[in-house]
């Protein structure tokens, strides 16, 4: 265990000792809010309007919590992966330096070596995405707030979640990359493709069916839902109390991804739940068992 | 008493055959030189040896311990010093030895008590802040091998050590080298292409094209594939001419070459009137292995 953790120390250390890697890893939500607020915020306040009754008229602080929400659930559900994937930049950059050799020729295994670079990847990108939410936070609070104590700890639980989550599978590819141009492409596909792969950047209920039908396939949505609900469920239901039918706040749950539809089913909370942890166990599972097998590749 | 024994070794990449049966043995506190070109076969057989590499055939044990069953306690056993620094740059050296030590279960007093020792040892007081990536070439090469020598093995491998050095680094490697050989009676495991840096070892083995091609100490390898080198003063060129031997001029000098050191003595006591200021020396390990490979003319 003392070794497991000596690991962890350095693999967090030399992140940390990398300022490039650092603080492009910390300005990345920060440049991500800026887009979404500046380009998307009205895209989002639109939809909303368009779901309600006609001439509804809803307060200006509702309708940004509500668009701040989405705004903010979406970025968190993105970075948790993409951060992870910047992280784990630690373990491929000690294969094409070779200090990778190093570790081979100790009498550490593949194993605690494996688990030491997921655990330090997932340290590392929970602490910028913690502190992405304290900005998610400052901004909702300054726009309009609806969060209620269950929903900011709910949050937080997801970001945990959604963070092993992207560590399990930035983890699982990063450990076939043995270059710094491999990660470095591997990094700019997953930026750009990620978003819209798990439903942050457009609802998936507003896709084709068909290819939102496929997306709910890929466990990264149920984390982007639990996000979505917990930041704009209390924006929902003070939209709620404002007068406005039930079936009103049903179709803007299923319309914004907060209500999760698999195949025309709506997916209660606690499977989501389920299927997170579940992708986290077997991703994680994969990814320790792959670096023990090839570790262990020797002829007898 | 056997310290490594490598019988009919064997790694085959493809068509390319690395190692092809290959056998040899070196004995405890040995300084045994392994001389090849690059892709003779040298790093093949350490990455075996070490347990980074697989093999297809043979056998190999390190201090009567077997490398399929026995890996982790043979682990223990080496120090491998690799050719390119394999520290972590960002870090300081206190943080890479504390680090690595970690590797080998020494954590707490322990390591305080052996980075002590190390730094005594190589003087790396005034380095142990500083980060490795602001050290010289010669700094670096003193904290990776004090890196190999933070669990006190009974083998240190050197994989071409000096290779890329400046001679002052070259210089102050070799003489950490032998103070550590003189004062700790250490088994030294080169490798390298530089022959001279195998002209004080115990016993070479030269490797070309996967195969071993000599296996003797340089005295007998010298003595078998390398005549000696007669330096004469004082004479002119016509009295060199009488002695009908092949002969280069270099500054205020002749040099010319003889079979072996008889026949150079038989020279001298025939023609004494020549013979009034001169030098015999032995073949360089250089001229070795020429005649063993036949590169001559090839870049070694």
């Amino acid at each position: 265990m003392k070794t497991l953790g000596y690991l962890i120390a350095r693999n967090c250390k030399i992140f940390y000792k990398d300022k490039g890697l650092f603080f492009s890893s910390l300005i990345a939500p920060l440049i991500l809010m800026f887009l979404f607020v500046a380009f998307l915020g009205n895209v989002y306040r639109d939809s909303l309007l368009s779901v309600l009754p006609e001439g509804t008229q809803l307060e200006k602080k509702l309708i940004e919590g509500f668009a701040g929400g989405w705004l903010m659930s979406s970025l968190l559900a993105v970075c948790s992966v993409t951060i992870a994937f910047t992280a784990n930049l630690v373990m491929v950059q000690d294969k094409v330096t070779g200090r990778a050799n190093d570790f081979a020729v100790s009498p550490v295994h593949q194993s605690l070596l494996a688990l030491s670079y997921y655990l330090a990847t997932a340290i590392v990108t929970l602490m910028i995405c913690f502190a992405a939410v304290a900005v998610g936070f400052i901004y909702l609070a300054a726009v309009g707030w609806y969060l209620s104590a269950a929903d900011v700890f709910l949050v937080l639980l997801d970001v945990v979640l959604l963070v092993l989550f992207g560590t399990a599978f930035s983890s699982l590819v990063c450990r076939f990359l043995k270059s710094q141009g491999a990660i470095t492409a591997v990094e700019a596909i997953v930026s750009a493709s990620y978003g819209f792969l798990c439903g942050a950047y457009m609802p998936i209920a507003s896709l084709a069916k068909g290819l939102g039908d496929a997306l709910t396939l890929l466990p990264g949505t149920y984390g982007t839902a639990l996000l979505h609900e917990h930041f704009m469920g209390g924006a929902i239901e003070a939209i709620g109390a404002g007068g406005i039918p039930a079936e009103y706040l049903g179709e803007i749950r299923r319309g914004f991804d907060c209500t999760l539809s698999f195949f025309g089913n709506a997916v209660p909370e606690w499977v989501c739940y389920l299927v997170l942890a579940l992708s986290v166990a077997v991703l994680a599972g994969i990814y320790v068992l792959i670096c023990s097998l090839l570790g262990r590749k020797r002829k007898k | 008493m056997n310290i490594i024994e490598i019988e009919h070794l064997k790694k085959y990449y493809g068509e390319i055959k690395a190692v092809d049966d290959i056998s040899f043995r070196v004995t405890e506190g040995e300084f045994f030189a392994f001389l090849g070109v690059n892709g003779a076969g040298k790093s093949t057989t350490i990455s075996i040896l070490c347990g980074k590499e697989t093999r297809d055939a043979g056998s190999v044990s390190v201090g009567g311990l077997n490398v399929d069953t026995q890996l982790d306690a043979i682990k223990r056993r080496l120090g491998v010093v690799f050719q390119d620094s394999v520290l972590d740059s960002a870090l300081s050296v206190r943080d890479n030895l504390r680090y690595r030590a970690a590797l080998y279960g020494i954590t707490g007093k322990a390591f305080a008590k052996r980075l002590d020792e190390l730094t005594e040892l190589f003087g790396l007081k005034e380095l142990l802040r500083r980060p490795v990536g602001k050290l010289s070439g010669g700094q670096r090469r003193k904290a990776d091998i004090a890196r190999a020598l933070l669990h006190e093995p009974d083998i240190l491998v050197l994989d071409e050590p000096t290779t890329g050095l400046d001679p002052q680094t070259r210089k102050t490697t070799w003489d950490i080298i032998h103070s550590l050989r003189r004062n700790r009676n250490m088994t030294v495991f080169l490798t390298t292409h530089y022959m001279e840096e195998a002209a004080d070892a115990d016993n070479v083995v030269i490797l070309d094209g996967g195969k071993i091609l000599a296996d003797a100490t340089p005295l007998e390898l010298k003595n078998r594939y390398a005549g000696d080198y007669i330096t004469l003063y004082g004479a002119d060129e016509e009295q060199v001419k009488l002695l009908a031997l092949p002969y280069e001029q270099i500054a205020g000098a002749f040099r010319l070459g003889v079979k072996n050191t008889a026949e150079a003595t038989e020279l001298v006591v025939k023609f004494p009137q020549i013979f009034t200021d001169y030098e015999i020396v032995k073949g360089k390990m250089d001229d070795v292995f020429l005649a063993v490979t036949g590169k001559k003319g090839e870049s070694v």
